[in-house]
């Protein structure tokens, strides 16, 4: 029990709110400061999303996490910036500025929970929660030099993560090595009764580096088109590692992924639409005007308080649920989605883990990524696991240009200890 | 093709509140999303999709609740123990 000073510097803007003096108890996390993304209710603490919408927002409940995370003694330091909402891969859509690359300030430091990343990365806190709804903790852990794990669908409860698209989305762990994500892991996961969506499969496990025998597979389709020919080769180089630690690599085919991006931006879009209609300044954030017609209040109010990002993909998301448009977008994305999973189901009866890149490339610089699309197409090696549900964790696995790059390691639902184990040879196997 | 027409009844539609001004940009990059989206196109509808969703049903059991003042803490207008929310009619 006590009281943790928290003033570091924060020279990367990596928080949106810090708590100078947070209060810690007893546990196995005593005393240790960690970070939440602000899209993550904590009570007491202003919670944003990063967006002018939620301005002045208190929650007065704990996000189930969060009170996992107090139940063991930590101390909460602060709430991390992020793109709003968690739209985007660079945290450059985030209402209180961008955060910088902690390598690399003239640099993204990914997103959308890059606020989370930076703060771990830079060495203010051991461990921070993030958010993954297509890539949004592992993008950011490879691009600033961290671990970052999305865990299976279901495995954390989503109770008080401030919902953007709900069937694709997971809290997650991000820290400075494997086993503080293990450690981690075991804090957040087991089911709770507020999320319907929520299973029982508490974690329970010791990382251990042993992976002979372990099959891997390895997708063509995540060093094509698109895949910087260094990231590819150094993400090899850590693939050669695990076939020398004992592990037997296998070349496969993932047909599915020319539909996967296209389909994960259907979706999450859609889901987006109507998950954000709650923000009508009725309930929370700066008022609506009672005194004017309910759709233009309501208008005003979205058009003042969400950035463009935001308004764009729920535009969109309406376009394709719309009658006449909802078979050539909605439906079809659906398909397309079980696909990924029908590939996911075939490879994990033939290997045990996938490998690849986690990104294409390394991080952006600032500003690089200003047409939509082209910051939507850096997605595609991270949205199938969101597509399907299955854990994935990144694991840094050396530098471009002095910039870090991420090992992704994929593995069968429910499976994320063994997604672990592999990591945690791998990091093991890089320091032997 | 979307037409700035159209972009401006999607708005519309979703209440998001747009101006003249962006209209022109929205649409432009409306486009390129939307020309990309098409590669959904090959995908075959095929049989119904398995979602391999069932529903989660527990007991309607009466637990604790916020009291009414932490609820109503963050509204702007309230009234009575109730939000105020502007005009439907």
């Amino acid at each position: 029990m006590g009281i943790l000073e928290f003033s570091d510097r924060d020279p990367c803007n990596a928080f949106i709110t810090r708590i100078a003096e947070a209060a810690y108890g007893d546990g196995k996390l005593a005393g240790l400061a960690i970070a939440v993304k602000d899209n993550i209710s904590t009570m007491g603490i202003p919670t944003t999303c990063g967006s002018k919408i939620l301005e002045g927002y208190i929650p007065p409940y704990d996000a189930h996490v969060v009170e996992l995370l107090k139940a063991e003694g930590a101390a909460i330091v602060g709430k991390t910036n992020m793109d709003e909402f968690g739209m985007g891969t660079t945290t450059e859509n985030s209402a209180f500025g961008p955060t910088l690359n902690p390598a690399d300030r003239e640099r993204v430091p990914g997103g959308s929970s890059g606020g989370s990343a930076a703060a771990v990365a830079s060495g203010m806190v051991k461990m921070a929660l993030g958010t993954d709804t297509g890539g949004s903790i592992r993008c950011p852990s490879a691009f600033c030099g961290i671990v970052g794990m999305k865990p299976t669908y279901g495995r954390v409860s989503r109770y008080g993560l401030i919902a953007y698209a709900n069937s694709l989305e997971q809290i997650g762990p991000m820290a400075r090595n494997v086993p503080d994500i293990s450690l981690l892991m075991e804090i957040l996961t087991g089911h709770d009764s507020h999320d319907s969506t929520s299973i029982n499969c508490p974690y329970n496990h010791t990382p251990d580096p042993d992976i002979h025998g372990l099959k891997v597979g390895v997708p063509e389709e995540y060093f094509g088109k698109g895949v910087d020919p260094r990231v590819a080769s150094t993400v090899w180089e850590a693939i050669s590692l695990l076939e020398r630690l004992g592990a037997e690599i296998i070349t496969c085919r993932m047909p599915s992924m020319s539909h996967a991006l296209a389909a994960y931006y259907v979706t999450c879009m859609s889901e987006a639409s109507s998950n954000l209609a709650r923000f009508d300044g009725v309930r929370y954030g700066p008022p609506a005007d009672p005194k004017r017609q309910w759709h233009d209040s309501f208008q005003d109010r979205r058009r003042d308080g969400f950035g463009k990002e935001v308004r764009r993909r729920v535009m969109l998301g309406t376009f394709a649920l719309s009658s006449g448009y909802y078979g050539k977008y909605y439906a079809k994305a659906q398909s397309a989605r079980q696909n990924v999973a029908a590939d996911f189901s075939r490879l994990f009866s033939e290997v045990d883990v996938l490998a690849g890149p986690t990104m294409p490339t390394i991080a952006f610089r600032l500003g690089e990524k200003s047409d939509p699309l082209s910051m939507y197409l850096s997605d595609i090696l991270t949205v199938p696991a969101n597509l399907s549900g299955v854990p994935a964790i990144s694991v840094p696995c050396g530098t471009v240009d002095g910039m870090p790059v991420g090992l992704q390691i994929m593995g069968r639902w429910c499976a994320d200890e063994q997604v672990i184990d592999v990591a945690y040879a791998f990091e093991e196997g890089v320091s032997a | 093709m979307i037409s700035e027409r159209e972009v401006e009844h999607i708005a519309e539609l979703a209440d998001i509140g747009i101006s003249k001004e962006e209209l022109d940009e929205f649409t432009g990059q409306f486009n390129d999303i939307l020309d990309y989206f098409d590669i959904l196109d090959q995908v075959e509808a095929g049989a119904a999709v398995e979602t391999g969703l069932y529903n989660v049903f527990r007991d309607d059991e009466v637990a604790p609740s916020l009291p009414p003042e932490e609820v109503l803490g963050n509204a702007g207008e309230k009234e009575d123990g109730f939000f105020r929310a502007p005009r439907v009619m």
